[in-house]
């Protein structure tokens, strides 16, 4: 078995320079002085400053944020109903229909999802007179509806381990199905769908093809914008962008799985 | 707060239907009827017009009038561009999906194999680059593979080359990027599915004398099949639509299929034959959606 093992361990961490080293790459030259990002020209930080005076950037940056709080929202409460339905109902009818619904948006194509959603809108504004134009709304409709199925897959994978019997109990001294899962399941399931929360709100953090798709005048995203900068070439206004974001990141997981892993600690010498 | 609880049980089916019937019309108007919507269009008539196509349906003479128009499709098979575009991005998805797996497959064994405990920080480090911004990760590479960047100057500084590589926009290039950034969609599935595996049965085969090489290949590797598919199949179906990584990686001359869609859709305006080529990719992406919403669908089963 050694070899192997010792085999795996050599792929696994080349894998992880080639995942790491371009990150490190963006942070360093961040902080060049120079404007052509690869000659160094010495220390500076210069291109922060410039990244925060530039207001059309800062702008797209509260839209995509606000886009990715309401969109993780509306994920987690439809994604905790498709999970309720999916791992606690049994068989229904629709349940196939309700399968797919979910599944299909983990693979399909942004291009197909963005296109399609668009002419939706568009005809919708045709028949109904609704929505009359397209703009946050329509982009936080969009990333809602394929945040959901994530959000379902994280949420349905923890119910589906969660003991019943916590559950039947609470029923059996006399809680409505509602009050159960409210008091019980909810507490229980709640690291779930702060997982879920945060999924959904990076992945719409992210997208840029279906935004591009279905935003309008005047509701530019973030990625978006830095699409349509990098496009025409790399820039070291981007760079101190990317590092803010690495930063940000990685000090929330690092903290996140710091604090839990001291908590099952702690738990551990309970016991 | 305990009226309302008696009153809402009182409709506990009622609520029952509500938590099934509100997702599924969620997702059914704003993921499955847009379908409809693009295959309406892709048999619609582009137009110069708000917006640009024609009316399917329309009312003249107090009669409905049935307009459809094959022209879309029959200008797809006239212009050898379009299937060349759907042929490079089968080859790149699959071509991309084997480069993932090979890289991925070691990965996932190694913390499938590490730890309990030091599971879960490997895990997190997989998926750390993922939270990132994606397009700013693609972005990387431009500045790594340019030929003055990074990869091209210690590659001259060590000696290796005397002329800088021309890779960025190259499909090199491209095979890079989407590696990079699918390589955590193939490594999950596998580790989940790696984790489980039962180690008795490779001693078993190792105490009746089986190489080690052997012994993988013929237990654990037949063993993780569910986990091949799962990560093949978030990596394949994906990238055959991919737009992004050849759009800012790839050279004039990697022509996919996302790329395409997008210039007719955005550049000519022209939304019925975009539609129609979403249409027809979607066709071809057909056979394996539905391979993964069965394994899906298992996964959702085990539950009991």
């Amino acid at each position: 078995m050694k070899m192997s093992f010792r085999f795996s361990g050599v792929m696994f961490w080349l894998g992880m320079a080639f995942l790491y080293l371009p990150m490190l790459s963006l942070i360093v030259y961040s902080f060049n002085e120079s404007r052509l990002v690869t000659v160094w020209a010495g220390w500076s930080t210069k291109w922060y400053g410039e990244l925060f005076r530039d207001e059309g950037l800062m702008m797209a940056v509260w839209r995509s944020l606000e886009v990715a709080f309401w969109s993780a929202n509306t994920a987690v409460l439809l994604g905790v109903m498709a999970s309720v339905a999916l791992t606690r109902f049994g068989r229904f009818r629709g349940r196939s229909l309700l399968h797919s619904l979910v599944a299909a948006p983990l693979v399909m194509p942004d291009v197909i999802i963005g296109l399609s959603l668009l002419l939706l809108f568009v005809s919708m504004t045709d028949v109904i007179g609704w929505p009359q134009q397209r703009g946050l709304l329509t982009i936080w409709i969009a990333h809602a509806t394929f945040c959901t199925a994530y959000a379902t897959v994280v949420i349905s994978s923890r119910l589906k381990e969660l003991d019943r019997s916590y559950l039947e109990a609470a029923m059996d001294l006399g809680a409505t199905p509602l009050k159960a899962f409210i008091q019980v399941t909810l507490p229980i399931i709640m690291p779930a769908l702060v997982s879920a929360w945060l999924l959904s709100f990076t992945l719409s953090l992210d997208d840029v093809v279906i935004a591009s798709f279905v935003s309008g005048p005047g509701s530019t995203t973030l990625p978006i914008e830095v699409f349509s900068s990098v496009r025409l070439g790399v820039s070291p206004k981007i760079n101190a962008l990317a590092t803010i974001i690495i930063l940000i990141v990685s000090l929330f997981t690092l903290s996140v799985w710091w604090l839990s892993r001291r908590k099952l600690k702690r738990d551990n010498q309970a016991l | 707060m305990k009226k309302l609880f008696a009153r809402l049980s009182l409709h506990a089916d009622a609520g029952k239907k509500w938590v099934i019937a509100v997702p599924t019309l969620w997702l059914g108007l704003f993921f499955a009827l847009p379908f409809l919507i693009v295959l309406k269009i892709a048999f619609a008539e582009a137009d110069i017009a708000i917006p640009p196509y024609t009316a399917l349906l329309s009312m003249a003479d107090q009669a409905f009038d049935l307009h459809v128009y094959f022209g879309n499709f029959v200008f797809l098979t006239e212009d050898s561009l379009y299937l060349t575009a759907y042929l490079n991005s089968l080859k790149m998805a699959a071509l991309s999906t084997l480069l993932c797996l090979l890289v991925g497959y070691p990965m996932a064994y190694y913390i499938a194999r590490a730890k309990s405990s030091t599971q879960s920080i490997l895990l997190l480090l997989i998926l750390l680059p993922s939270w990132t911004s994606f397009l700013i990760r693609i972005y990387a590479w431009i500045g790594i593979l340019k030929s003055n960047g990074v990869l091209n100057n210690v590659l001259l500084w060590l000696g290796v080359i005397d002329q800088p590589l021309a890779i960025l926009n190259t499909n090199i290039a491209v095979y890079i990027g989407i590696v990079y950034a699918y390589l955590p969609f193939m490594v999950l599935p596998l580790y989940a599915n790696l984790v489980k595996h039962d180690y008795s049965l490779i001693e078993a085969s190792q105490d009746l004398g089986a190489r080690r090489l052997k012994s993988f290949w013929n237990i654990t590797f037949p063993l993780s099949r569910n986990g091949i598919v799962a990560g093949s199949m978030l990596v394949f179906i994906p990238v055959v639509g991919e737009y992004v990584i050849p759009e800012l990686l790839g050279g004039t001359n990697s022509i996919v299929i996302g790329k395409v869609m997008w210039q007719e859709f955005f550049n000519n305006r022209d939304w019925p034959l975009a539609s129609s080529l979403a249409l027809i990719m979607l066709l071809i992406l057909m056979i394996p959606i539905h391979l993964f919403r069965k394994h899906q669908e298992k996964e959702w089963e085990d539950s009991k």
